[in-house]
């Protein structure tokens, strides 16, 4: 007890469970729009695709700067999602097949080119194999501002086009018929994914940040028939589950963040599988016994009838 | 001077390398119900997508009351099939037809009170004034048509296009639809309808496009839609039941449908 006491007043680790905080809100506003169009697996894609960016930008400057990772991230998903296309387009092979080729061999060039640093000597490479699955302690304050800030314009951009990305996510020919840049607008919705994942990248690491794009996004929509509640509540499920799975990594038992953050995750969702109202299992069991006894209950009253009038 | 309100000049369309439509050039009447009828792939979703942009054409002009679409927009309403779009969306009956005002209101500024006023007073039109907060998965397939019908005419627009709004709905709303449609025309709006039940054609439409690949007839109902030309349109897929009313026409069995899906698909 007096651990967790510690660890919630050392300003560092304040500073660290408020980065996780803003990377899980921020995660679970932009996975709602994802989920909801389709392209949950898409996200997995991007977020492995961005390591090899991650570490081409790493090894042309040297130095970890989040800012040349975001650029090459983006360069890396922009690629990968041309490819993905590309791919589609031009051979019998369908999205998902074409989603499998292209995460593994991205995840595979950006596991060599890992390796690779990992030999070089560089000194300043310390750190850069958190970025498999996270580890949220080796943030720093300057880290963290520029995941605020970075969080607070993609928030920012979800709440301003919220109108044109709930068209765009339910009905994008409807969308391009009134005039919306449809491809522009996707292009858009997967560069803000990139974002969320690099700002994940030292809180989650690649290889999870897909679940913290999704899965708050899927338990949210278990709660709420209303988008714009949806997306409020995907973006407080991240925040908690970031907050968490953190907290209890930072409890010195050096587990790595991102498996953690994404288990406190998981159980928000099974919690909302169960739980919800309306959609959840336990109110359809509910839904169901109720209508069987009424039903019952009904029948038995006509079959009554019957035999009264019988006799 | 007067324009028509659709008018396609030499427009073909390809899905990859295959020609899904071919050099069609047509001018819609203003203020008529006009309905597209043609066999499967004949094209009908291909060419009314193409008109307003939402596929690419390799040739061809699209105007619009005699400019292009992309100055036009707020003058078209478009009803897309219904299953085109997942219903287990979470919004309710009401947000979908405030979308029709979405291109009406621009970039950012979100739906106010004048909106949700008029997007009532469309749910009412179609008759679903009572489903407004109804959550969309939980609606009929009719249901959701007139929703898809309500964004149209929240639009406010004086060309309508109308992706096969006929099927799968029930009788009483495929009424109701047609009733709505009568009524546009009679305010002066044209309005463009894939059709597939050739029974109804002449019972609907004043004027009807015969379609398959090519343009093989456009006109008023009355001399175009023969069995002559409907022989041309579907091939020898047409059985007549009933030589002495050339209406009285089915679509041959599944099996040619088959074969003629594979040449034209």
């Amino acid at each position: 007890m007096s651990t967790a006491l510690y660890i919630w007043l050392d300003p560092n680790v304040q500073w660290i469970l408020f980065g996780s905080m803003l990377l899980g809100l921020s995660s679970g506003v932009i996975g709602s729009f994802a989920y909801l169009r389709k392209q949950s697996l898409m996200g997995d894609a991007l977020s492995h695709a961005a390591l090899p960016g991650v570490c081409i930008a790493f090894m042309l400057s040297g130095s970890k700067s989040i800012g040349l990772f975001l650029l090459g991230a983006a360069v890396a998903g922009v690629i990968a999602t041309f490819g993905i296309g590309f791919i589609t387009r031009n051979s019998r092979v369908k999205q998902d097949a074409a989603l499998a080729i292209v995460l593994t061999v991205f995840f595979g060039i950006g596991i060599v080119l890992l390796t690779r640093i990992q030999h070089s000597g560089n000194g300043n490479q310390s750190g850069l194999d958190k970025f498999l699955f996270g580890q949220a302690a080796s943030m720093m304050l300057s880290d963290v501002m520029i995941m605020a800030a970075i969080s607070l314009v993609l928030v920012t951009v979800c709440s301003l086009l919220f109108k044109e990305f709930k068209l765009l996510s339910f009905d994008p020919g409807f969308a391009r018929g009134i005039g919306y840049p449809v491809a522009f607008m996707d292009q858009l919705i997967m560069f803000l994914i990139v974002v969320a994942v690099v700002v994940g990248i030292q809180a989650v690491g690649v290889v999870l940040m897909s679940a913290l794009l999704i899965t708050p996004a899927v338990s949210a929509r278990y709660w709420t028939e209303k988008l714009g509640m949806m997306v409020v509540l995907a973006g407080l499920f991240g925040a908690l589950s970031g907050l968490i799975g953190t907290f209890i990594s930072a409890s010195g038992n050096n587990l790595p963040t991102g498996p953690l953050t994404v288990l406190v995750a998981t159980a928000v969702f099974a919690l909302s599988v169960a739980a919800a109202p309306r959609r959840g299992v336990i109110s359809k069991l509910l839904l169901r016994a109720s209508v069987r006894t009424q039903v019952r209950r009904e029948q038995a009253e006509v079959s009554g009838e019957r035999r009264n009038r019988a006799v | 001077m007067h324009k028509s309100p659709l008018s396609i000049h030499g427009l073909s369309v390809a899905y990859q390398k295959k020609p899904v439509l071919r050099d069609i050039t047509f001018e819609v009447p203003e203020g008529n119900l006009i309905g597209i009828v043609g066999p499967n792939g004949a094209g009908k979703s291909t060419l009314i997508k193409a008109a307003l942009g939402l596929i690419p054409r390799l040739h061809g002009e699209v105007t619009i009351y005699g400019k292009p679409y992309a100055k036009q927009r707020k003058l078209v309403g478009y009803v897309p099939q219904r299953e085109s779009v997942d219903w287990d969306f979470p919004t309710n009956a009401l947000d979908v037809v405030m979308m029709g005002r979405y291109g009406h209101l621009g970039w950012i500024k979100r739906p106010g009170s004048a909106e949700k006023k008029l997007a009532m007073e469309c749910l009412a039109k179609v008759g679903m004034a009572d489903y407004a907060g109804r959550q969309i998965s939980q609606l009929s397939g009719g249901q959701q048509q007139r929703i898809f019908l309500a964004r149209a005419l929240a639009q406010d627009a004086t060309l309508y296009v109308m992706d096969e709004p006929f099927v799968g709905v029930d009788a009483a709303t495929e009424k109701a639809i047609i009733t709505l449609l009568n009524e546009l025309k009679t305010q002066g709006k044209t309005v463009l309808v894939v059709h597939h039940d050739l029974a109804t054609v002449k019972e609907y439409f004043d004027w009807v496009m015969l379609l398959n690949v090519r343009l093989v007839a456009f006109g008023p109902t009355e001399p175009t839609f023969t069995a002559q030309k409907l022989q041309e349109t579907y091939g020898g897929r047409l059985t007549m039941l009933d030589r002495e009313s050339p209406s009285a026409l089915i679509v041959n069995g599944r099996s040619s449908d088959v074969d003629g899906s594979i040449h034209l698909a």
